[in-house]
């Protein structure tokens, strides 16, 4: 056996087989042929096997992820039955006397430039996207080489993958995968946020995965640990049985505490909410108990579509979720695109410093047409539920008035068209810029609440990008600046009878809740799966002696290590 | 030759959709279909040819039929063009 460790991205231990995500060599030379008639009946054959294999996968996609997902293998089959296309291609063929594979390359690439340089129609630069998978899927079989079809998956696999894109992730049944084992990305990449939804161990940056396992071979995924165990021995499944079952009882032990308030050993109540990119996310949420919404990523319904969404397909989203939350608060964030966001029909310029460029409110404010019309959609699905607006990015005062400005500018006009906006609606803001969080004093007059971003707090706290790998040391959740920056928020909040939350990672981390309940966070917003683990850590807890541990962690420790081991002992002494 | 002129009203021009539904009616001819823009002809029966003339709101488009049912062929077409609201 081998062992391979990565970072451990969601939890849980799963054995099966791997299943190769990872795109075979394409490589092929030009030569020149003398039967033209022969190398066109092959590009004959590989087309029809491509037809063939696309209606096999639009079946089983549309039937095991919906009919919507499907509908991108119409597209691939429309472009291969194109006559324009296939002809182009003949005629190559016949005319330059070049291999199929040749001849549909150069056609293929005349056609992905063309649409290509349509820059301002998005809809044009996907179909781009689309002939070239479609000219590797026809390459493949003039080759005689196997492409992944991760649609066709129909027995229980590990998915190995150098990174898994959305379009990957969307293709695959969550019946039939067990876990995910990428060679890059870390605890945010979208893989790792794919795995925490479907409930599902998934290990991350394990730099070689794709290169030491093979096909078929077994493995155990230890997503708790980030261990990835290679062809393992019956005396490591065993012992790896038996860890997956003290999980499952864990597991069934924080499930008794579903229908529980979040309470600590001295009776303080505090909120677990989670996190949720889309409205199919609900289920996981009602399912782990959780008491609200901390975080609504409204960013995947832009990046899900491919024209700007309408405000009654975000109105339809949002009321979705507020009822589905049936009362209890929803925090949804405005658009949080640019940075390592982007979305296809909305072109960005290339920016030195994408996440200290042109992004979330910024872009909001300035392309006020498309902020309205997201603020017009929440302000109607309002009257649903228990709704929070919070803006992204935040670092002035001026920014956040002027977003709430045009907030109630859209509210004057809908109620003068005789619509009805709720009561109970507040407006917040995320504290991640420095400047925001030291200022909290003087926010905290203007807002209704505040929700700590720690992801981005620490990169812009410590100037250390979070997707280096180089600097990564210096992602410093226990870091005294960034708890003394935390602790300020919260403190200025309460002075101004309003509440504060968090919906980074490390609102679920193990180290920071003691820290942060000892704080008097009032929102703890996490991936679902991490709430019921939370609230049981807080019911241990008792908030009398937590001032020392803060005190210490804030005003007398220097490292993000020393806090860590404070934290560490403190709760093994308890 | 069947022929006709249509002033292109949808507010997202000939794509997706709608471009598609054009390239599957016309396919079912034996016609040669071809739709005209700007001085340019495309091969209806090509999703990549239509989309590539980017025809947008307030064309004025001409399409045309060749063959044994290319009355048929129009009649057709036309009948999409304004079920898809794509013209009046």
């Amino acid at each position: 056996m081998t062992k391979l460790r990565g970072i451990a991205a969601s939890d849980g231990i799963a054995t099966a087989k791997a299943y190769m995500l990872v795109q075979p060599d394409l490589s092929f030379s030009k030569s020149t042929i003398s039967d033209s008639e022969k190398e066109i009946n092959r590009l004959h054959n590989a087309l029809q096997a491509s037809t063939s294999d696309l209606e096999t996968i639009r079946k089983i996609a549309a039937e095991s992820l919906g009919e919507e997902e499907a509908q991108v293998f119409d597209a691939h089959m429309m472009i291969l039955a194109d006559p324009e296309f296939t002809g182009a291609i003949e005629g190559k063929i016949n005319d330059d006397k070049v291999n199929a594979e040749q001849a549909l390359k150069e056609v293929a690439d005349l056609f992905v430039a063309t649409f290509e340089a349509m820059t301002d129609n998005a809809y044009m630069q996907e179909r781009a996207a689309d002939i070239k998978d479609v000219t590797k899927r026809v390459l493949s079989h003039l080759l005689g080489v196997t492409l992944p079809n991760p649609a066709l998956i129909d027995e229980e696999v590990i998915v190995i993958a150098h990174d898994l894109t959305p379009s990957d992730t969307a293709q695959l049944n969550g019946k039939f995968v067990k876990a995910f084992v990428t060679d890059i990305g870390g605890r945010t990449s979208h893989s790792a946020i794919m795995a925490r939804s479907l409930e599902i161990p998934a290990i991350v940056g394990t730099e070689k995965i794709t290169t030491s396992v093979k096909a078929g071979e077994s493995l155990i995924v230890d997503g708790i640990n980030g261990d990835v165990i290679i062809a393992p021995t019956d005396v490591e499944i065993a012992e790896y049985d038996r860890k997956a079952q003290a999980f499952a009882d864990q597991k069934a032990e924080w499930e008794k505490l579903k229908n529980e308030n979040s309470v600590t050993k001295d009776g303080k109540t505090f909120t677990v909410a989670a996190n949720i990119g889309t409205p199919k996310d609900l289920n996981g949420v009602i399912d782990n108990g959780s008491e609200a919404i901390g975080l609504y990523r409204t960013e995947f319904l832009y990046m899900d579509s491919s024209e700007l969404p309408s405000e009654d397909d975000q109105f339809e989203a949002y009321k979705t979720v507020l009822e589905g939350m049936a009362g209890k608060p929803v925090v949804v964030r405005t658009m949080d695109i640019g940075g390592d966001k982007k979305l296809p029909y909305l072109p960005l310029p290339e920016e030195m410093n994408p996440f200290l460029g042109y992004r979330a409110i910024r872009i909001s404010l300035d392309r006020d047409d498309i902020f309205r019309t997201q603020l017009r959609a929440l302000l109607r699905a309002s009257n649903y539920g228990k709704l929070r607006i919070m803006f992204p990015m935040i670092a002035t005062v001026a920014e956040f008035r002027q977003a709430k400005g045009i907030l109630e500018e859209e509210k004057a006009k809908l109620i003068a068209d005789g619509q009805t906006v709720s009561d109970d609606l507040q407006v917040g803001m995320m504290v991640e810029i420095p400047a925001s969080a030291v200022l909290a004093d003087q926010f905290a007059k203007e807002v209704d609440f505040f929700s700590i971003g720690t992801n981005d707090l620490i990169q812009y706290t410590m100037a250390a990008d979070r997707m280096n790998e180089r600097v990564s040391y210096l992602y410093q959740p226990y870091n005294p600046a960034i708890l003394r920056l935390i602790k300020n928020v919260i403190d200025a909040s309460h002075r101004e009878g309003k509440w504060t939350g968090m919906c980074g990672e490390a609102a679920g981390d193990s180290i920071m809740v003691p820290l942060l309940v000892g704080m008097g966070l009032d929102e703890f917003s996490m991936s679902a799966t991490s709430v019921l683990r939370v609230r049981s850590l807080m019911k241990r807890l008792d908030t009398t002696q937590l001032s020392d541990l803060v005190d210490t962690a804030v005003n007398v420790n220097t490292s993000n290590e020393e806090n860590q081991h404070l934290v560490e002992d403190f709760m093994q002494n308890l | 030759m069947e022929k006709r002129d249509f002033h292109v009203v949808a507010d997202t021009g000939i794509h997706a959709r709608p471009a598609t539904l054009l390239v599957q009616t016309a396919s079912k001819f034996n016609s040669d279909v071809n739709l005209e823009y700007k001085g340019k002809s495309v091969n209806l029966k090509s999703i990549m040819g239509v989309m590539s003339l980017g025809v947008g709101q307030g064309a004025d488009v001409t399409i045309s039929a060749e063959g044994a049912d290319e009355a048929d062929a129009i009649n057709a077409i036309e009948e999409t063009m304004k079920k898809e609201g794509l013209s009046e």
